[in-house]
């Protein structure tokens, strides 16, 4: 039942202008013990589109992205304060664990789990009781894995380990993992960064198919990378979000000047 | 104390030496060390390492050998008569000598008074005999190394060379002696297979190893079956391993997954105190303390329990390993990648699946490798059996039945006065032997999984 959400009103189609928030943040601050990491960052994800966050080392593009799911609710010494919402409704509000069911995450290394390729996607239907028996288990996991663009090299080698995968492979498998849940947003965290650029060009493309379905918010260190697969991107830097707008408009006319000298390469 | 002189005395001749053998390099290079094939420094130490192994070595063999060669000068001097005594008459002649002596008599037998004289003479002389031929021998290596050194001498090569022999040295050590107690081991046990048969001693039903020393000696029967022993270490070992596992593997899991850091920094040293109480302690703690508990419990309940139960001391045992099994598995759990965590966080699990499905099947090969050297701990050790668990081989899987194992039973085959060609005191060995095999045989398995472990996350 919950396979079938979204896609028969995708605004995939539709201008970034034209299409509704996903997620909209405001005044978000965060602090790491005493130093302060985002400073009053407001922010909308459009539904549907590619929002690419990016910017020098450092700037807190990764922390900005560790707020949306509330990870960094385990890092002890970091404080969050702002408003976050999901579809007008306060983060705060939801369960952590349904927060998250919601938002899923791709991480910068590939991290499967010392299980099984089946395992590794099955494991969120499982701990969330979206299956009742085996065989819909099964259908999570194929489909997934096609979704994933990954179900046809492992077919035959489900009961393998998840780490027996080559790099790329093995970030499709995380990717497979995310979507089992059948999240509304995917977060990626410099997803392509540990791979070579064939399995790089994979992603991208399945980022772009992926963003039919789901919101997709993606941290990349390319410019290459945003300027290709987002439709908006948000540029930070020393922890502000200094401008944000159409993919196309931030890296043909910035209106700021350091937009200009980090696209352009003078610093970063 | 002129050991201690003379280690200074060749120290400081090394040092000397050494800024020698530098000096020299540099002259010969004319003072430009990019000359040389290597560091000045490397000449230096290859002009100690010269003179000083030698010197070190004869030192060495000096001090093995010098009772051996003074007791032969000594007895050589005696008269004929004297002389030509069996070895062991002799060898009673020169203690004589020696006794007298150290109570600084001449000995009564007039005879012995030259090679007393002799032995004294020698005796004086030793000390400063060896302490010239150590420095003579240094300085005459030294010198050797001096000649050699050129600027064409790769000296850094060289030298890490002999270290590396000596890093090689060291390490074999530990093999060869490993190797011995292998061989006599094995040695002894196959006298006892001789004269007890190999399917006797591992199937038997009935250990009493009392054998008739005289043919009219009763009670002594002399049963070498040795499966109850066996069987008692089993039990005891199941019984401590059902204490230490549980709680060693789910304290490490709330050490290292929920306890805040203050906790953590007060627990982990206090768990790992009771690693260092000496297993004496533990010993009379199990006898004195908790085998009356458990038999007094036990006598609430209505059951019958021995004063010296495998209950209590298996149990005593358990509290001891559990360091071991919390500590290695701690580390195991430390050793999970956070990007493991952060996964299962971001698809939603809580903190207690996480720990269930992912970090704990990571964590899974240290933990059993961890498991499994609390194991041949537990089989291999002794004292708290010795004092806990009572010396009545039973065959029984019952806790509250007194047993023996292995090594007690080790222990009271040797101590004592005892033959060490009889079927009793072989039988230690035989056991040795056995128990040597299956903790080796656990230790390896251990080590393969850890192994197997480490490849996967490195």
């Amino acid at each position: 039942m919950l396979q079938t959400q979204t896609s028969s009103l995708s605004y995939a189609h539709q201008t970034v202008e034209e299409t509704p928030s996903k997620v909209s943040a405001r005044g978000v601050n965060v602090f790491y013990g005493a130093k302060q990491a985002l400073f009053d960052v407001d922010l909308d994800v459009p539904v549907n589109h590619v929002t690419a966050l990016i910017g020098p080392s450092g700037c807190g593009k990764s922390t900005f992205l560790r707020c949306i799911n509330r990870m960094n609710d385990v890092v002890e010494i970091c404080r969050v304060e702002g408003d976050i919402r999901l579809d007008e409704g306060d983060i705060y509000d939801l369960d952590v664990v349904e927060l998250r069911a919601r938002v899923g995450m791709v991480f910068q290394k590939p991290n499967p789990f010392p299980k099984t390729i089946f395992d590794n996607v099955a494991y969120g239907p499982r701990i969330h009781g979206l299956a009742s028996n085996r065989d819909e288990v099964e259908e999570i996991v194929f489909t997934s894995l096609e979704k994933a663009g990954l179900l046809k090299e492992v077919r035959d080698r489900l009961s393998e380990p998840g780490t027996s995968l080559s790099g790329g492979q093995q970030q499709r498998l995380c990717i497979a993992r995310a979507i089992a849940v059948n999240p509304e947003v995917i977060l990626m965290d410099e997803p392509c960064s540990a791979l070579d650029p064939i399995a790089t060009a994979r992603i991208e493309e399945l980022i772009d198919e992926l963003r039919q379905i789901y919101t997709i918010v993606i941290v990349t260190h390319s410019m290459q990378q945003a300027a290709r697969v987002s439709q908006r991107t948000a540029f930070l830097h020393l922890g502000e979000l200094v401008e944000v707008g159409n993919t196309e408009d931030i890296f043909t006319n910035p209106r700021d000047e350091r937009t200009q000298g980090y696209i352009t390469g003078r610093f970063g | 104390m002129l050991l201690l002189v003379l280690t200074i005395v060749l120290l400081a001749l090394a040092a000397a030496v050494f800024r020698i053998g530098r000096g020299r390099a540099l002259a010969l290079a004319g003072g430009l060390p990019k000359n040389l094939s290597a560091l000045p420094r490397y000449y230096g130490w290859y002009v100690v390492l010269w003179g000083f192994l030698p010197a070190v070595a004869v030192v060495a063999l000096w001090l093995a050998l010098q009772p051996t060669i003074i007791e032969a000068l000594v007895i050589a001097g005696l008269p004929d008569e004297l002389r030509s005594l069996s070895d062991a008459e002799t060898g009673l002649i020169y203690n004589d000598i020696r006794n007298a002596l150290a109570v600084g008599k001449l000995p009564d037998d007039a005879r012995l008074a030259d090679a007393a004289a002799h032995y004294v003479r020698l005796t004086g002389r030793a000390p400063l005999a060896l302490s010239a031929l150590s420095v003579a021998l240094l300085l005459a290596g030294a010198g050797i190394g001096l000649r050699m050194v050129s600027p064409q001498l790769r000296a850094r090569r060289m030298v890490e060379k002999i270290v590396r022999g000596l890093l090689l040295v060291s390490s074999t050590i530990a093999v060869f002696t490993t190797i011995g107690i292998v061989l006599s081991l094995l040695f002894e046990a196959l006298r006892f297979f001789r004269l007890v048969p190999i399917t006797e001693f591992l199937f038997g039903p009935e250990w009493s190893p009392q054998t008739a020393i005289r043919a009219d000696q009763v009670g002594s029967s002399g049963a070498f079956g040795a499966a109850p022993v066996f069987a008692g270490t089993m039990l005891i070992s199941f019984i401590a391993m059902a204490v230490a596992a549980p709680v060693g593997l789910l304290s490490a899991i709330y050490m290292s997954e929920y306890a805040a850091p203050k906790v953590r920094a007060v627990l982990k040293p206090l768990l790992e105190i009771l690693a260092g109480i000496p297993t004496v302690v533990y010993g009379f703690f199990a006898a004195l303390t908790v085998a009356p508990f458990v038999r007094e419990t036990g006598g609430l309940l209505g059951l019958d329990v021995a004063s010296e139960s495998a209950l209590a001391a298996g149990v005593v045992m358990g509290v001891m390993i559990i360091p071991f099994v919390s500590s290695l598995s701690d580390d195991a759990i430390a050793a999970v990648p956070n990007s493991l965590r952060e996964g299962s966080y971001g698809l939603g699990a809580t903190q207690s699946e996480t720990i269930r499905s992912v970090i704990l099947p990571a964590a899974l090969p240290g933990i059993v490798g961890g498991l499994l050297l609390g194991v041949s701990r537990a089989i291999g050790e002794t004292m708290i059996v010795v004092m806990a668990a009572g010396l009545a081989a039973n065959l029984t899987a019952n806790p509250f039945e007194a047993v023996t194992t292995v090594t007690v039973q080790i222990v009271t085959l040797l101590t004592g006065d005892q033959e060490f060609d009889s079927a009793k005191t072989l039988a230690a060995f035989a056991l040795g032997l056995m128990l040597f095999l299956v903790t080796l045989v656990l230790n390896i398995i251990a080590l393969y999984v850890v192994r197997r472990y480490r490849e996967e996350y490195d």
